[in-house]
């Protein structure tokens, strides 16, 4: 073991593909100091006092959008948003000049959702401003990665060899994309469960398990992460119908009985109850679903914060 | 006026010549071929440690002229293809208007006699505006000049339309030149389908589209009893039903990019739209399979597909930005680098592919070296080492994925009808 400083101070956050472990172990490490931040009664502090960030959003958002406000402004930053429902090619601006009139404000941090893969690596490019990405299309969302890490090792103490099963759509989800990246890092065993037709060809080549029968991907899991099956999936044919999806798919008490008793139930939101997950196991003891959002505002304080100022000393095996 | 190409080393696939020699041109014709000619009365170009090769043929460009001129022009394009070392390029009808009547045919002819450097066919889109109901005027469009038929850009998804237009093609000895890759299994994918675009999370083109709507074209081509060439082929589905239509004396051809001989999926993880082509730059073992193909005379000709935007339309998000990107001026270099320089092609098989086959192909008395004939020429040193940089290109689409890269090997004079066109890179008017 030896002391490396490791720093994050001016570096976009484009995905969890690109971070290296101990930037992902400095990140979790703050997001439990920033956590306990959360729970004063005077819940700001001055740290980022004077800096600015704007939340840059292509697409709706109301979960992530929050809390990366709440999160800028918890640390005292001035956070503006800006809903740029449109696409940029309907609306007639071009995302660079959305982005060029953004960073001529002088604004320290661009956190961006849309729904383009790869919009957050051009903007990164392009613009000056430090970029977080809130979500590419269905590239990456890494601070959800993030948070579904901090929130696996809160309650089971590591990552490394727990076997995790992510059950859903696959193909059109920037947080299965996120969470397999992020925790292949860390030394979990990622199993993949849903429909052929929602799964990327050819995924178990980034090493992962792809699993057909979700009873497979459950049997003996740490941790359930069930994904949001979007209805809009059905109307283009990739499943006939929600009952069949619910009947087949659906994540209920007896499925989640082949996975070990203490294993962790999650959902990045929002839940269509009785689709992909019943609703007793999504408020079941097992359920960490509500602390995933509180632990998501902590991961984005701390991503925010170090991003802006700097990075401290860690424990390295390097 | 005489012109005296001297010392060079002389590369004529039609005859499987290879060797060092001099060659004499007069006004716009090949006089003599020989060793030690007589240099008397003729300006001499000093060609030792260079290839002269029959001019390089480009059988599929898109010059963009009428109506999408921010892209490029006819004038910009055939400076592009001088700078490349084409002397003759075929441009594809997608244009505003379509190009689906022979008088748009006889008014790119005549604009590229105004305003080009180089030799311009003009291919014509098999339906009207390319909209896939009715067939154009194919014939008259042949009389007036047309060397091919091709609905380029979309792949024809009614079959009727498209036997017919084979049947009707073949009346006048000409190719039918179809974009090979079914609508429905495409629809909205921009990369080649398989382990990058699944962790990208973007939507696929997958290779059993091309190899679906290959096979559809054989069959139709093969019941017709017409000429067939695939544009672009990029899968080893599509490679390897090509060498069985060939193996069964099918009237097929067909043709291979540089950046679908040299380039994988990998490249798109840059998110750079310069690496967004259609069809899609695909995985190491389709890349393999396309030189392969090539290499054994399954794919006879290599092709740019030539495809120029404007840096607006390309500055966008990668779904949204069109496909294709510029492709003459890099071409020679690219091939040289990848296919000769690494052993697996001879200078005779690479000139075979980028001159006397499209010539062939197309029917143009073009792609040799023979006296008598028209002097279309193209000098190269294959050791120039050089780096592409796409602000110096002549065309207006400065977006490609050979940006940045080294070469080696580059087009250093094109001779059109025995005149320079381009000398040291440097376009002549």
């Amino acid at each position: 073991m030896s002391k490396r400083l490791i720093s994050l101070r001016g570096k976009d956050i484009l995905g969890l593909e690109t971070m290296t472990v101990p930037e992902i172990e400095l990140i979790l490490k703050t997001a439990e100091e920033m956590k306990a931040v959360i729970d004063r009664d005077i819940k700001k502090v001055p740290t980022l006092r004077g800096k600015s960030i704007v939340n840059l959003f292509f697409e709706a958002s109301t979960r992530t959008r929050t809390s990366f406000e709440l999160a800028g402004k918890y640390l005292g930053a001035d956070v503006v948003n800006i809903a740029a429902s449109a696409s940029s090619v309907t609306k007639g601006e071009s995302l660079r000049d959305t982005l060029y009139t953004v960073e001529a404000m002088g604004v320290d941090v661009i956190v961006m959702r849309h729904s383009a893969e790869g919009a957050a690596q051009y903007a990164a490019n392009v613009s000056k401003p430090v970029i977080v990405n809130a979500g590419d299309g269905a590239h990456e969302h890494p601070t959800q990665g993030l948070l579904d890490m901090f929130s696996i090792k809160e309650k089971k103490g590591n990552l490394a060899g727990l076997k995790v099963a992510i059950v859903g759509d696959i193909f059109h989800s920037r947080v299965a994309r996120s969470d397999i990246w992020g925790l292949a890092k860390m030394g979990a065993e990622v199993h993949l469960a849903g429909p052929k037709t929602l799964m990327p060809k050819d995924i178990e080549q980034a090493g992962v398990y792809v699993h057909h029968k979700v009873e497979d991907a459950l049997d003996g899991a740490d941790v359930v992460n069930v994904l949001r099956i979007q209805r809009e999936r059905q109307h283009k044919g990739l499943f006939p119908s929600a009952r069949e999806y619910a009947r087949i798919f659906g994540v209920n008490q007896t499925r989640l009985d082949l996975a070990k008793p203490d294993a962790l139930i999650m959902h990045p939101g929002p839940m269509n109850r009785g689709l992909e997950i019943s609703p007793d196991i999504a408020y079941g003891d097992q359920s960490v679903i509500q602390e995933q959002v509180k632990n998501g505002l902590a991961v984005r304080m701390a991503v925010l914060f170090l991003v802006l100022m700097g990075g401290k000393d860690i424990e390295t095996t390097a | 006026m005489k012109l005296l190409l001297k010392g060079g080393r002389i590369v004529n696939p039609a005859e499987a010549y290879d060797q060092i020699a001099d060659i004499m041109i007069e006004n716009d014709r090949i006089i003599e071929i020989g060793k030690e000619l007589n240099a008397a009365g003729a300006e001499v170009f000093d060609a030792q440690g260079l290839v002269v090769a029959p001019g390089l043929i480009d059988m599929h460009v898109h010059l963009r002229e009428p109506g999408l001129e921010a892209k490029e022009d006819i004038a910009s394009g055939t400076r592009a293809a001088a700078a490349g070392g084409f002397t003759t390029i075929a441009c594809m009808p997608n244009t505003k208007p379509t190009v689906d009547s022979a008088i748009i045919v006889s008014g790119i002819v005549a604009r590229a006699q105004a305003e080009g450097v180089v030799n311009v066919k003009v291919i014509g889109a098999l339906s009207k505006g390319q909209e896939g109901k009715e067939l154009s005027e194919i014939g008259d469009m042949i009389l007036s000049g047309a060397v091919a038929i091709s609905d380029d850009g979309s792949s024809l998804d009614n079959n009727l339309l498209l036997k017919t237009g084979m049947e009707y093609t073949s009346m006048f000895d000409c190719p039918v030149i179809t974009h090979a890759e079914d609508g429905s299994l495409v629809e909205d994918g921009v990369m080649h389908e398989g382990a990058v675009s699944a962790m990208l999370g973007m939507k696929g083109r997958p290779a059993v589209a091309e190899d679906i709507a290959v096979a559809r074209d054989i069959m139709l081509a093969e019941y017709t009893d017409s000429r067939l060439h695939i544009a672009h082929v990029s899968s080893k589905g599509a490679v390897e039903l090509i060498r069985q239509a060939k193996k069964r004396g099918i009237k097929v051809t067909a043709e291979a990019t540089p950046h679908h001989l040299t380039l994988t999926d990998e490249a798109v993880k840059t998110f750079d739209t310069s690496t967004k082509v259609n069809p899609p730059l695909r995985s190491a073992d389709h890349v393999a399979a396309v030189v392969e193909g090539l290499h054994d005379g399954t794919l006879d000709a290599i092709a740019t597909d030539h495809a120029p935007h404007a840096f607006e339309e390309k500055d966008m998000e990668y779904k949204q930005a069109p496909s294709g990107f510029t492709g003459m001026e890099t071409a020679l270099g690219v091939i040289l680098t990848e296919l000769y320089h690494t052993g697996k092609f001879t200078l005779l098989e690479i000139i075979e592919r980028m001159s006397t086959a499209p010539a062939t192909i197309l029917g143009l008395p073009a792609g040799v070296l023979k006296v008598g004939e028209v002097a279309d020429i193209t000098i190269f040193d294959t050791d120039l080492e050089w780096v592409v940089d796409s602000k110096t290109f002549y065309t207006k689409g400065k977006h490609t994925p050979f940006d940045k890269k080294a070469l080696k090997g580059k087009a250093v004079a094109t001779i059109v009808s025995g005149k320079f066109v381009m000398q040291k890179g440097e376009v002549c008017k």
